[in-house]
């Protein structure tokens, strides 16, 4: 999307091109020069901790002063009998089904809203009245720490009048609901704050896809007297399929996280009573507050193995012929 | 918002700029709907924030009161004690200094990589490159337990330098990814030209790459300094209890509201949060266009 704008950018895309040069032979002590601090640095704490962590994950690791005791794979025995670890599977599996979609659909829609209902003005289509507002104020929650959104939503949520929403709800006679104490709701909750933080975000996603349709298929379809929701559901939708597929990733991906929301929002940090409690949480606790190295990272492993999974069927399910324009 | 309920199919003949409108497809219920729509959900966004701020002015009776009702008087109070007793002052000093460190070590290491990477062949390039774009598909949480290990035996727990160290490893993938694609778009003609009159691969590189990859490190810039702004399990990792002045603004902020039981200064929770996110807030309006861009470029390439 940027590299249109860049003016130079337009003719240029020869793949890589090597430098022709007379003086050769300082080319590699250069290029060993431009690589090495970025190489050390990647490699001591990037990869040597993602390699470390699949040995880690196969001992009893409990702490820096007893050595690590090589068990094979008994922490994933003990994984598929925890419960705990089920539950945190299950919340990954509602998650993963709820917040893309949820996220989808309202995105899509107001995109669709803020870009192409306006009508067509000068031969473009253009979007409801103040659409440059409502993508400003949409995205917001975008740029803000998802820690910070916690702890906001905690005062939004409280059980009792204090809270913000029950506030309302008592102004029209209801009783005050327990958002993040009733198990539950907890879930849904969260999930809520989830699908708030993220919809600007995607309306922006779509929003480039959408202007990138050429204006000629607007046009036609007008002509043939195709309405709004032709519009939508026979035009724009498939002519997005891409920019959905990578919004699935990504929501699936964030899906498979969700951990600083969890930890700060939720009573008692995944309640309550383990309620909402996610993966990557278990292992920050099992780590950090039980010293339980080895089983934790064995969690780790299987939370790759899922996300992996995830992000390779998606690609697979969802590939279609693309639509050339 | 006002401006919503002045728009209405009636008035639609003197459209506010006078710009003509068009006359097909009446706005009509559908249209009345969507704006419906649009303007709930900027209520529901806006609302929560305003709400905070609003909340930090009361006081401790007020805020255990109905949540809906206005402060009575606004005194910074809360806000004085969120900066000096709380720390918040200080967690946001400490956040500038990280995320200034990392993001320029990560732009640095981060363009010298993909430039190299994008424009030069030799053995073991594409080997590197894909060792750094892999980074870019492991779940964070796999890595965590060893990185914590790494980070305590280099005597680096604890300190700004270990946290600026994780933070520019980690962006390293992406911002690599990135910026390779876009030095591979850049002309090769003026780089040539520079060598040609004896530039040094390195001046080229400082001189006359950089300038030109403007907009591609604008952007990628953006990216970095707000995903390293926004941080949180990295630094509650990092930087344990025994360090609080060393904590940065979001797990400031967490353990404010975590950490506090019903006795706790709520107004002052509140006046926290909201110096957490007015400085977020300012920039993004100022660079709200660069900003969106910059965030969702990576998904569109």
């Amino acid at each position: 999307m940027r590299h249109d704008k860049h003016p130079v950018a337009a003719g240029a895309r020869s793949g890589r091109a090597p430098l022709v040069t007379r003086v050769r032979n300082s080319r590699y002590p250069f290029i060993a020069g431009f690589l090495a601090a970025p190489v050390v640095l990647y490699v001591v704490f990037v990869i040597s901790p993602y390699v470390q962590a699949f040995y880690i994950a196969l001992t009893n690791w409990k702490g820096i002063s007893a050595n690590p005791q090589y068990i094979g794979l008994e922490n994933f025995t003990r994984l598929f009998e925890d419960e705990v670890f089920w539950a945190a599977v299950r919340h990954h599996g509602v998650l993963l089904l709820v917040v893309p979609l949820v996220t989808i659909a309202i995105a899509l829609f107001f995109s669709f809203l803020l870009n192409l209902s306006g009508g067509q003005k000068g031969g473009q289509m253009t979007g409801l009245w103040g659409s440059k507002f409502y993508r400003v104020v949409f995205f917001l929650p975008q740029v803000l720490a998802v820690a910070i959104v916690g702890v906001l939503f905690r005062a939004i949520y409280r059980p009792d009048e204090t809270g913000v929403i029950n506030s309302m709800l008592a102004k029209v006679g209801l009783d005050p609901v327990g958002w993040l104490i009733e198990p539950d709701l907890a879930l849904w909750a969260i999930m809520g704050v989830m699908v708030w933080q993220a919809v600007g975000f995607y309306v922006v996603l779509f929003s480039a896809g959408m202007s990138s349709i050429p204006k000629e298929v607007f046009e036609a379809a007008a002509l043939d007297g195709a309405g709004r929701f032709t519009l939508f559901f026979r035009i724009t939708l498939p002519l997005l399929w891409d920019t959905m597929q990578v919004a699935w990733v990504y929501l699936g991906i964030a899906a498979f996280d969700a951990f600083a929301l969890v930890q700060v929002l939720s009573v008692d940090r995944g309640g309550p009573d383990n309620a909402t409690t996610v993966l990557p949480l278990e292992i920050w606790r099992t780590a950090f507050n039980f010293s339980k190295f080895g089983y934790a990272s064995a969690m780790g492993v299987a939370l790759f193995f899922m996300t992996i999974t995830f992000a390779a069927l998606t690609l697979r399910v969802t590939r279609r012929e693309r639509i050339e324009f | 918002m006002a401006a919503d309920t002045a728009y209405k199919p009636s008035t639609r003949a003197a459209a506010p700029h006078g710009r003509p409108r068009r006359r097909r497809n009446p706005l009509g219920v559908f249209g009345t709907l969507s704006h419906v729509a649009l303007v709930i959900w900027a209520l529901l966004i806006i609302g929560p924030i305003l709400w905070t701020f609003l909340a930090s002015f009361k006081s401790n009776t007020e805020i255990f009161g109905d949540a809906l009702t206005l402060p009575t008087s606004f005194g910074w109070d809360a806000w004085g004690r969120a900066w000096e007793k709380a720390h918040i002052g200080q967690y946001m000093l400490n956040t500038v200094f990280v995320v200034a460190c990392s993001t320029a070590g990560t732009m640095l290491l981060g363009s010298m990589a993909a430039y190299v990477l994008a424009r030069y062949t030799f053995p073991g390039n594409r080997a590197i490159y894909y060792l750094f774009v892999s980074g870019m598909t492991f779940p964070v949480f796999l890595a965590l337990i060893p990185l914590f290990f790494v980070v305590k035996n280099l005597g680096l727990l604890d300190t700004h330098l270990g946290v600026i160290l994780v933070y520019i490893a980690y962006s390293l993938p992406f911002t690599v990814f990135f910026l390779s694609a876009f030095f591979k778009t850049l002309p090769t003609s003026v780089a040539e030209a520079a060598m040609m009159d004896g530039c040094s691969h390195t001046r080229t590189f400082f001189q006359i790459m950089v300038p030109m990859a403007k907009p591609g490190l604008i952007s990628i810039t953006i990216f970095n300094i707000l995903g390293q702004w926004n941080q949180y399990l990295l630094p509650i990792v990092l930087l344990s209890g025994n360090v609080e002045d060393k904590w940065l603004i979001t797990q400031g902020v967490a353990n404010i509201s975590t950490s506090a039981g019903y006795e706790a200064d709520w107004p002052g929770m509140f006046a926290a949060l909201s110096l957490a996110i007015i400085p977020v807030m300012i920039i993004y309006i100022i660079f709200q266009r660069q900003i969106q861009s910059g965030l969702t470029s990576g998904a569109v390439k």
